[in-house]
């Protein structure tokens, strides 16, 4: 393979613990982590190594199952299986919690900001999806509580430009939502994986969406104009990967530079795919163009590409390391 | 869950334990790589306590060292339990405890999968699934009422 992931530094971020995810900061500069010591954690480049910067403790009571900044890159959100999310304000090196968002019956699975910083989902085992409105004062309002899927909600993702918002479930659907009338409803429901749906990733476009689970693939869904011209969204699945992924594929990252897609799995391997240009739009092909079998030593949780620095690969796994990679594509 | 409470499998047929494991001169040679057997992994699942009777898994034969398959090099372990009767409520309770034992005493690079033998279970499939989320297992874990039955499973017996 001409093409290779290069170690560039491994961090021990969450000893004795889990590091469930990992998210970079809108500017690259700052990468969050958190995980099962109830910890989030901030790593910012002193010269040529990645630093812990500061230790966020106290906000949570139970573990820290994911991180998410605003586009701005002036808050952080931290959702947990203490049923609430804390929102972070960042203040110089600092940060300080801002407010906590209640409401949610159990776990807080997933957070995540829409591209406009002006709203903000949710989503719990509880089943439900919230979206929050965000005002000038930093007051947070529920708008919407949908209740689309059956099962526990493990995955919540924005469109990259729109308002648009997509959830991945353990009843093994994914539900993308368009607000009506001031309320959030799901107007697609995209069927086909065989297991629980861990993550999703939009490319850059937002034309396309990229699934994985735990049947051990990964799912390409590409948005198609409506040609009943009703009011639902047609998307349909144009690419399945599948018989390269050993156990559970637990995060898949499209990188919004390069069109790389990297994927997380239990089965300790960090891989990343390249699309074949010359295909079909409508038969899109993915080959392996990098893996590294023994990423971590135990499974491999979450994948994240630098935001700015084409390459930059972050990764982190249940051994409480994060890693971050250099992906090289040689002439 | 004893005493008082009806019991869903009232007279369950109980099974014959095994003996303890015989050592032979090479399990004692300190030079020799002692992979991880189907026996040892068997030894740390057979005792654990049935949530209902006073009876370990292996007396109840929801637990069989021929259900059990490990394999050190790939570093897997992979177990099916049998649940008395195809009802059984406490089915997931049992694999839970079953996983947390080995989740406790083996090496953190085992991949363990606890999963019902086939057939056995009305909700085999609900049960496998919810046996093989981890993060539905993490979250379990941090329940502390749960953890504490999960515990009286995993305690030693006072005979």
């Amino acid at each position: 393979m001409k093409e290779a992931l290069s170690l560039v530094q491994r961090l021990s971020a969450h000893p004795d613990s889990r590091c469930w995810f990992v998210s970079w900061s809108p500017s690259g500069t700052l990468l969050a982590s958190c995980g099962g010591d109830k910890a989030v954690r901030i790593w910012g480049r002193e010269g040529d190594s990645w630093i812990c910067k500061t230790v966020l403790q106290d906000g949570h009571q139970r573990t820290v199952r994911k991180v998410a900044w605003s586009p701005c890159g002036n808050y952080l959100a931290s959702a947990s299986f203490d049923a609430t999310t804390c929102i972070w304000k960042k203040k110089n090196d600092d940060f300080e919690s801002l407010t906590v968002l209640e409401g949610h019956e159990n776990e807080v699975k997933c957070v995540a900001w829409a591209p406009s910083g002006n709203l903000l989902a949710t989503c719990s085992r509880d089943k439900s999806v919230w979206v929050w409105e965000v005002d000038e004062e930093d007051e947070y309002e529920c708008v919407t509580v949908v209740n689309s899927h059956t099962q526990d909600v493990k995955h919540v993702v924005w469109h990259p430009t729109q308002e648009l918002l997509a959830s991945a479930s353990y009843d093994n659907n994914i539900c993308i939502y368009k607000e009506e009338d001031d309320d959030w409803e799901c107007r697609a429901t995209l069927k086909g994986h065989t297991s629980t749906v861990w993550a999703l990733s939009f490319d850059a476009a937002g034309r396309r969406l990229a699934s994985c689970s735990d049947d051990r693939t990964v799912k390409i869904w590409k948005e198609y104009p409506n040609e009943s011209g009703q009011a639902d969204l047609s998307w349909k699945c144009v690419c399945t990967l599948s018989g390269y992924h050993g156990r559970t594929v637990y995060d898949v990252a499209w990188c919004q530079l390069t069109g790389a897609l990297a994927t997380a799995c239990g089965d300790d391997a960090v891989r990343v795919f390249k699309e074949d240009e010359t295909a079909d739009p409508d038969q899109p092909v993915f080959s392996l163009a990098a893996q590294v079998t023994k990423a971590h030593t135990q499974d491999v949780n979450c994948v994240a590409w630098n935001p700015k620095e084409a390459g930059l690969l972050a990764s982190c796994s249940d051994d409480g390391d994060i890693t971050i990679w250099r992906f090289q594509e040689e002439d | 869950m004893s005493g008082g409470t009806r019991l869903e499998n009232a007279n369950p047929v109980i099974f014959q334990r095994s003996g303890e494991r015989l050592l032979t001169a090479k399990d004692e040679d300190e030079d020799v790589h002692d992979p991880i057997d189907d026996r040892e992994i068997f030894d740390l699942i057979r005792s654990i306590n049935d949530p209902e009777h006073p009876l370990s898994l292996e007396e109840l034969n929801v637990v069989e060292q021929v259900r059990v398959k490990v394999n050190d090099a790939d570093s897997t372990v992979d177990i099916e339990f049998t649940p008395t009767i195809p009802h059984c409520s406490m089915a997931t309770l049992i694999g839970l405890s079953i996983k947390v034992k080995l989740l406790r005493s083996l090496p953190d690079r085992f991949k363990i999968d606890v999963h019902i033998t086939p057939g056995t279970h009305a909700s085999e499939e609900a049960v496998n699934k919810q046996l093989a989320d981890k993060e539905r297992v993490a979250a379990a874990l941090e329940n502390s009422s749960l953890l504490e039955v999960v515990n009286q499973c995993l305690s030693a017996k006072s005979i």
